[in-house]
C-alpha cells in the first residue's frame, strides 16, 4: 500500500541552487527504503522534505493520498533519526525517549511502559538513568532509535545515522536496523552515501545524483543491471568498457564479440558494458575469453584486488586467489555477467526494453 | 618544568592578595570590631536589631530583583533575535558600545533626558501633559539601571542560545512539540547558563549600586551601596560600613550558590 508520494517535487534554494530537479517517488508501507548517492546529491533534501524541514519549491507530498506539502514537522506522523543523533543533553536516556510522549500529556504509568519497551527493542534495558553523555556513539544512536519509535510513527527516516560509527558497529546496526523494521513493520526511509549499508539492508533503493533519480529497485536489480555509468560506478567496483550491439544477444567490445543476455538494442548501436570484478574469474591464458597481464594486486583480506592490461584496456578483478605481477592470465565469464548498457536510456526506457524481451516486466525479483 | 610555570602565577597572586584578600580580612576585621579597636559584635547586632538596616536589605533585594527581571525580560527576546540575523557582529557591537561609554556620563544624559525641562517632557508638553516628575523617582532609577545592565544580560545569554544545535530543535519539533513546548522544554533549558550568568552579571552589583540611587534616584532610593558609601565617606563610621560591606558579600554568595546549584534529578525504575 502506497503510504507516502512525492509528486513531481523541486527544490531550489534562494542562492539559485537547483538541490532537486522532478523528482517523483512512492514509498508503501512496511518496507526499508534507502535514498542512496554521493553528498550534494538531493537525498538530505528529501528526507527533509518528507520529515516537513523544508518545503519543496514546486510539487507536492502526499501521505495516505492526503496532500501534506505545507503541514508543519510537528503535526506529521514521521519522526528522524538524524545524522549526529540530535539528542537532548539536558536530558538522561529516559527522558531523552519520553520527550514525545510527554508532550501528548501521556499518564506517567503509560510512559514507564512504552519507554521500556522501546529501550528494549534497541537492547538498552537498564540505561534508564545514565546521562548522554556517558554513552558510546552506538548507545547514543540506539536512543536516537528508541526516542524516535516511541510516538509510533507510520514512517521512521533515518538521515545518515550510521555515519559516525566505526566500521564494526555500523555492520552490527545495520543487522539491527533491520531488525527492528521487521519487528515494528513500519517503512523507513534511510538516507546514506554508503553503498555497501545500502544493499545490505533494503528492500529498495533510490540511486540519486545532481538532484535526480537514476535509478530505483531492489539491491540485487540495481546492482546486476545498472542503468547508467553513474550507478554502475557508484554501486560497486566495475570495469565499464565501450562496445557496441552486434545484434540481439551479441555484443562487441575489447576487440571481439561475445554472447550476452541484452536485446532490444539496434544492431550497430555503441554501447557500455559493464563487468563486475568479481564475474571476472582468473583461468589460464588458452582458456580465457580474454588475455590480460597482471599490473598490481592488493590484498584486501577477504580478496585480491587484481589490476590488469589486455585487449586494449584495464581491467579490475576480484580474486580470491592471489596471481604473480607480470603473468599473463585468461578472463572467463559467463555471458550473463555482461551487462550492456545504452548511452543516455532513461530508467523508465530501461524498464519498458526489459519488458519487450523478457516478457514479465518482472525482471527485478530474481 | 611545572614549577617554572607556577612562578608565571606571582603577579597576578600578587595582585589577588593585596587587592582582594587583604581588603576581604580588613572588612572583615573592621566590621567585628568597635571604632577603638576593640573585638564587639555590637555591628552586627544593631544591624539585625534596629528595623531600617532590615527594610534597606529588603529594599536592596527587591531592587535589584526588578532589575534583573526587567533586563532578562528584554534580552532574552533580544537574544533570541540577535542569533537569526544576518549581520551578527554588527548587532553585536551595537549592544556592546553603550558600556564603554563611563557610568557617570550616562546617568548624566539621562538627568537630562528626564528633567523637568528634559526631552521626555518637552515631548509630553506637546499632548498637553506634563511636566510629569520623572527623574528622582523609583521608575528613574529602574529604567536606567535596567538600561546600564542590560548589555550584560544579552551578551552571555545570545552565546548560550547560539551554542544550541539547531538539530535540536528540528528533533523536538519532530517528536510533535509546538514553538513553546520547544522553548520551554529544550531551549530554555538549554540557554539556562546564560541566564545564569547573566543574573550573576546583574543582580549582584545591583545589590550594592549607589551612584545610580543618588543621581537618578535623588537618595530616594536607599541601598545598602548608598549606606555603605554613608558610612564611610560622610558618617566615617567605618566598622558600621564594614559591617554591612560583610553582609553584602554574604548575601552575594548566596545568590551564586541558588543560581548555580545543581538540580537534581530523580532515578526512575523501570
Amino acid at each position: 500500500m502506497e503510504i507516502i508520494k512525492l509528486d513531481h517535487i523541486t527544490k531550489q534554494y534562494d542562492d539559485g541552487f537547483v538541490a532537486l530537479r522532478d523528482i517523483n517517488l512512492s514509498i508503501e508501507s512496511g518496507k526499508f527504503y534507502s535514498l542512496l548517492g554521493p553528498s550534494g546529491s538531493g537525498k538530505t533534501t528529501i528526507l527533509r522534505i518528507i520529515a516537513g524541514f523544508a518545503e519543496p519549491s514546486t510539487g507536492k507530498v502526499y501521505f495516505n493520498g492526503q496532500d501534506i506539502t505545507g503541514l508543519d514537522a510537528s503535526k506529521r506522523h514521521f519522526n528522524t533519526v538524524f545524522q549526529n543523533y540530535a539528542l537532548f543533553p539536558h536530558l538522561n536516556v529516559y527522558e531523552n525517549v519520553a520527550f514525545g510522549l510527554k508532550l501528548k500529556r501521556t499518564p506517567e504509568a503509560t510512559v514507564r511502559e512504552k519507554v521500556k519497551d522501546a529501550l528494549h527493542t534497541v537492547r538498552l534495558d537498564g540505561f534508564a538513568n545514565r546521562e548522554i553523555s556517558e554513552l558510546s556513539g552506538g548507545q547514543q544512536q540506539r536512543v536516537a532509535i528508541a526516542r524516535a519509535i516511541i510516538n509510533e510513527p507510520k514512517v521512521l527516516l533515518l538521515d545518515e545515522c550510521l555515519s559516525a560509527l566505526d566500521k564494526r558497529l555500523r555492520k552490527e546496526m545495520q543487522f539491527e536496523l533491520r531488525a527492528i523494521q521487521k519487528k515494528l513493520g513500519i517503512t523507513f526511509i534511510f538516507v546514506t552515501h554508503d553503498q555497501e549499508e545500502a544493499l545490505a539492508m533494503s528492500d529498495e533503493i533510490f540511486v540519486l545524483n545532481d538532484g535526480q533519480i537514476q535509478q530505483s529497485g531492489s539491491p540485487v536489480a540495481i546492482y546486476d543491471e545498472p542503468v547508467n555509468d553513474f550507478v554502475a560506478r557508484f554501486i560497486g567496483d566495475s570495469n565499464i568498457l565501450p562496445g557496441e550491439m552486434i545484434k540481439d544477444f551479441e555484443v562487441k567490445f575489447a576487440g571481439k564479440n561475445f554472447e550476452c543476455a541484452d536485446a532490444g538494442i539496434t544492431p550497430g548501436e555503441k554501447v557500455e558494458v559493464v563487468l563486475r570484478p568479481e564475474d571476472l574469474d582468473i583461468t589460464a591464458p588458452e582458456k580465457g575469453k580474454v588475455t590480460v597481464q597482471v599490473l598490481s594486486q592488493l590484498f584486501l583480506g577477504d580478496h585480491f584486488e587484481i589490476k590488469a592490461t589486455g585487449a586494449g584496456t584495464e581491467w579490475l578483478i576480484h580474486s580470491t586467489n592471489g596471481v604473480k605481477i607480470g603473468q599473463e592470465i585468461g578472463l572467463f565469464f559467463d555471458p550473463e555477467d555482461i551487462h550492456v548498457m545504452r548511452l543516455g536510456e532513461t530508467e523508465a526506457e530501461f524498464d519498458a526494453r526489459l519488458e519487450s524481451y523478457e516478457g514479465d516486466g518482472e525482471g527485478d525479483d530474481e | 618544568m611545572k614549577q617554572k610555570h607556577l612562578s608565571f602565577l606571582i603577579p597576578y597572586l600578587l595582585w589577588i592578595i593585596l587587592f582582594v584578600i587583604a581588603p576581604l580580612v580588613l572588612i572583615l576585621g573592621y566590621s567585628l570590631t568597635d571604632a577603638a579597636g576593640h573585638f564587639t559584635l555590637h555591628n552586627f547586632v544593631l544591624f539585625f536589631s534596629g528595623g531600617t538596616f532590615i527594610k534597606m536589605m529588603l529594599n536592596s533585594f527587591w531592587y535589584a530583583l526588578l532589575i534583573t527581571f526587567f533586563c532578562l525580560l528584554i534580552s532574552y527576546p533580544a537574544a533570541m533575535v540577535l542569533t537569526k540575523l544576518k549581520n551578527q557582529q554588527f548587532w553585536l557591537m551595537l549592544v556592546i558600545l553603550p558600556t564603554w561609554i563611563n557610568l557617570l556620563l550616562k546617568a548624566y544624559a539621562f538627568i537630562g533626558i528626564f528633567a523637568r525641562n528634559g526631552m521626555v517632557n518637552q515631548f509630553l508638553h506637546l499632548f498637553g501633559i506634563g511636566p510629569v516628575p520623572i527623574l528622582f523617582t523609583d521608575f528613574a532609577f529602574i529604567f536606567v539601571a535596567t538600561y546600564i545592565e542590560i548589555p550584560f544580560m544579552i551578551m552571555p545569554v545570545y552565546n548560550a542560545l547560539k551554542e544550541i544545535d539547531p538539530a535540536l530543535i528540528r528533533a523536538s519539533s519532530d517528536l510533535g512539540a509546538s514553538f513553546w513546548q520547544t522553548f520551554r522544554y529544550v531551549i530554555w533549558p538549554l540557554s539556562w547558563p546564560g541566564v545564569e550568568s547573566g543574573i550573576q552579571a546583574i543582580f549582584i552589583p545591583s545589590l550594592s549600586l549607589f551612584m545610580l540611587t543618588r543621581l537618578i534616584g535623588g537618595n530616594r532610593v536607599i541601598t545598602l551601596g548608598t549606606a555603605v558609601e554613608e558610612y564611610f565617606l560622610t558618617t566615617m563610621n567605618w566598622n558600621m560600613g564594614a559591617t554591612i560591606g560583610v553582609i553584602l558579600i554574604f548575601l552575594m554568595t548566596i545568590v551564586m550558590i541558588l543560581t548555580s546549584g545543581k538540580r537534581h534529578k530523580k532515578e526512575i525504575d523501570l
